[in-house]
């Protein structure tokens, strides 16, 4: 693929992990030398690569990973009230991923299980501070809390295909991954 | 429910006999061996799979594709109400909660006591005497608080179906307007003997000069069907009569085979001269098994008037009979190359075109597949000819079509019409006022709105198999359409990957505007699905799921936006319910502890 045409000015990105494992930010950099290309064409907003907190107004926010709690909630609807743009990155923000497989079980059973039931626990109960966000009964892909423009799925999607997606956006063209960049595993 | 068999009973071995242990017989071999127990115990099932040497994972996948065939124990009295849209604005619902709380059972749950089960089916075919239900396979119709009253006591009473009141039983035609078929009279025979004077070629040209149209739909003409089939390679050539009536809102069918058998068999006989076919099959759909006994009495009869078997009308080369073939609740399998793979007795999956059935069909046999309705026309033309057949209709489609009336109107039943009718003129006729909309063509069909009533049902214009469902000023399209995806959604075959998936995400799509939680960004998603469907479904079932939703959205689309509680997303569940459990796990009530379910107010 041709290299993205220079745009006007740099367009600002913003990404997070919410409940994902950081693989999509590895694979992400895992585009190596183009990064250098990137920062030529971008600028970051809050990301793991600023440690900016909080999310200003943005081009494009980069989501990794589904909703588990209600600080992802806050998270991801700042991230959409600040993006014109919104990608589900990876399997976890599209379909709720390894996250979501504790959907099949009741939540107080996961949390007894862990916290009180767990062998060499003594007096173990499920941590009630204010300052720890509730779970939600169950994981969601982030599709189902707010809008989303794209989906990269993959787990964790490639580097290649984070590249051709991410140039094709900026580049103006509707993002495609052809044959072996797009994959769900 | 009777304790499982230690050993196959002498009477499945019974029924394998009878059907020569054929692996093509499997479907009606479930079908009967089901009748034993009111289900298929596991054991039977591995039965019969070492019995027809086949795997017995195909058994299981047979049995669990039909709605019909129940793999766990079902009820003595299973209950079915049938559940389109026109036994929903009768008030289908209401009764079947009211059965329920009599008999105190949940919808689709078997009693503790194995007495009864209650659940919904699609369209039954009573649409013009409904609420319908079926009892045991049994079709009752015009269902009342009255007679639910009745039956929640006789099935306390453990009382036999037989002893039930006959009336329960009796199925009207509601003819309400004849013309050239329903009014012809004609002498079992009489049709056969002007075609067999014609000869097979003589009679071939007399069906072509009719320009007679198949009436399940599509339209295709019948001369080039049956002159394909005849053309083909291939032998024993198949004639099939596709009684798989299972679009919502039709049930000309039903009226056809309960009155005028004989013009369905004899139609079925006329084609297989052309045709020069052997064998033939009727597929009755499951739901009406109940007109089974008085089918095969019609084809005894005529077996003994020497109409069907070996030399017919004494043809030296004319041998042909007909097996009814019975279905067990799935519509997919009118679609003509998945009624085929259910004659075979399998999964009714359609297969890929081409080849097309006329060529390689019924075990890979050259096939003709009609229509109930358009074999019962070609007696008109063995009898009037082909020209005065042509003569009547509109340009492109000659002849008459019946057509299935129900919903809001006075006098919902079977008209018959020459093609060109106007939409009005038929709404005029029954007796439908205020008007809002009418779908044509059942759940796979056009709806139309008042402005296009002055439309005409023909091919060329508003074409149909014969459903005609009326909504007056007092529906709501939203739950019309909604209904009509529900039933795709369930209907759906399973195989291909846009269908199975794409209906079921349009169902939740649907059910998030009717909770409340609709939003702008849904109609978009609704618009790129319905596109999904239409392009990329394996069959027509799913590129016609779409459609309701489709016309609805262009038409009425005020109808949904009204359920939008936001321009922008709204999620589908409740976010601050999300979080009770953990809430109440952690004993904790802080705002943190809470989420504001519409994000506007969280600022």
């Amino acid at each position: 693929m041709s290299p993205a045409p220079v745009p006007a000015r740099k367009l600002r990105v913003a990404t997070t992990s919410l409940a994902g494992c950081f693989g999509c930010h590895m694979s992400f950099l895992d585009i190596d030398e183009h990064l250098f290309e990137l920062v030529e064409l971008i600028e970051f907003d809050r990301s793991p690569l600023t440690d900016i907190k909080d999310v200003g107004p943005c081009d494009i926010g980069l989501i990794e990973g589904g909703v588990c709690n209600a600080e992802n909630v806050h998270v991801l609807r700042e991230f959409r009230r600040h993006c014109k743009t919104l990608i589900a990155l990876g399997a976890c923000a599209v379909n709720g991923g390894l996250p979501a497989q504790r959907n099949h079980l009741p939540l107080s059973e996961c949390l007894r299980e862990v916290y009180q039931f767990r062998p060499g626990l003594e007096n173990g109960q499920i941590p009630n501070d204010p300052e720890l966000p509730l779970p939600l009964d169950k994981v969601r892909p982030i599709h189902e809390v707010v809008r989303i423009d794209y989906f990269l799925p993959g787990c964790p999607p490639s580097g290649p295909a984070i590249w051709k997606f991410l140039t094709d956006l900026i580049a103006g063209r509707t993002p495609r991954l052809a044959g072996g960049l797009l994959h769900y595993d | 429910m009777s304790a499982l068999p230690a050993t196959p009973t002498d009477a499945l071995d019974g029924i394998l006999q009878r059907h020569g242990h054929y692996p093509t017989e499997l479907l009606q071999i479930l079908i009967e061996a089901q009748d034993l127990e009111g289900w298929l115990p596991a054991p039977t099932l591995t039965h019969i799979a070492q019995a027809l040497h086949i795997p017995r994972s195909r058994v299981e996948g047979v049995a669990g594709f039909y709605s019909f065939l129940y793999t766990q124990p079902v009820g003595r009295y299973r209950v079915l109400f049938s559940d389109n849209i026109t036994d929903r604005m009768l008030g289908n619902a209401e009764l079947m909660d009211a059965l329920c709380r009599k008999l105190w059972i949940e919808p689709g749950k078997l009693s503790e006591d194995g007495l009864v089960s209650i659940a919904t089916t699609s369209c039954t075919g009573l649409c013009d005497q409904g609420p319908g239900m079926l009892v045991n396979g049994r079709a009752i119709g015009q269902l009342t608080h009255r007679r639910i009253n009745e039956i929640a006591e006789m099935i306390r009473q453990q009382r036999p179906l037989d002893l039930w009141p006959a009336e329960y039983f009796q199925i009207s035609d509601n003819i309400r307007r004849k013309d050239s078929l329903l009014n012809l009279d004609m002498k079992p025979g009489a049709a056969l003997s002007a075609v067999v004077e014609m000869g097979r070629e003589g009679w071939l040209r007399e069906v072509q000069t009719s320009n007679l149209r198949g009436r399940g739909g599509a339209g295709f003409a019948t001369a080039v069907k049956w002159a394909s089939a005849r053309n083909a390679s291939g032998e024993p050539k198949v004639i099939v009569c596709n009684a798989d009536e299972g679009e919502p809102g039709t049930f000309k069918d039903r009226v056809l085979l309960n009155s005028y058998a004989d013009l369905v068999f004899e139609g079925m006989t006329l084609a297989a001269w052309a045709v020069g076919a052997s064998e033939g099959f009727l597929y009755l759909r499951g739901e009406y098994r109940y007109l089974l006994p008085q089918l095969e009495a019609v084809l005894a009869r005529r077996r003994e008037a020497g109409l069907l078997g070996r030399h017919i009308l004494h043809e030296p080369c004319f041998d042909f009979d007909i097996r009814i073939h019975l279905g067990a609740g799935a519509y997919v399998c009118g679609e003509e190359t998945a009624l085929i793979e259910s004659l075979e007795g399998k999964r009714g999956t359609p297969r890929i075109r081409p080849p097309f059935p006329v060529t390689k069909g019924y075990l890979g046999r050259p096939t003709v597949v009609n229509n109930v309705e358009t074999l019962a026309k070609t007696c008109l033309i063995a009898l009037g000819g082909g020209e005065a057949f042509a003569a009547s209709g509109t340009a492109q489609s000659a002849g008459t079509k019946l057509l299935s009336i129900s919903g809001d109107c006075a006098e919902p039943g079977i008209y018959e019409y020459p093609f060109g009718v106007p939409i009005a003129r038929i709404l005029e006729d029954c007796g439908a006022s205020d008007t809002q909309a009418v779908q044509v063509g059942g759940a796979a069909g056009v709806c139309l709105a008042g402005y296009e009533f002055q439309r005409r049902i023909a091919y060329e214009d508003v074409p149909t198999a014969g459903a005609f469902m009326i909504f007056d000023g007092t529906r709501d399209l939203f739950d019309v359409a909604r209904a009509f995806v529900h039933f795709f959604a369930h209907e759906s075959c399973g195989f291909c990957t846009p269908c199975r998936v794409g209906t079921s995400l349009l169902q939740g799509f649907m059910d998030k505007l009717a909770d409340g939680h609709g939003a702008k960004a849904d109609l978009a998603d609704i618009d790129w699905l319905d596109r999904l469907l239409k392009n990329a479904s394996h069959c027509g079932l799913g590129s016609a799921a779409p459609n309701p939703v489709i016309d609805t959205l262009q038409k009425f689309r005020p109808a949904y936006e009204r359920r939008l509680v936001s321009l922008d997303f709204e999620p589908a569940f409740d976010l601050d319910a999300a979080l009770a459990e953990a809430r109440q796990l952690t004993a904790r009530d802080d705002p943190g502890a809470h989420l504001q379910t519409h994000e506007e107010e969280e600022k």
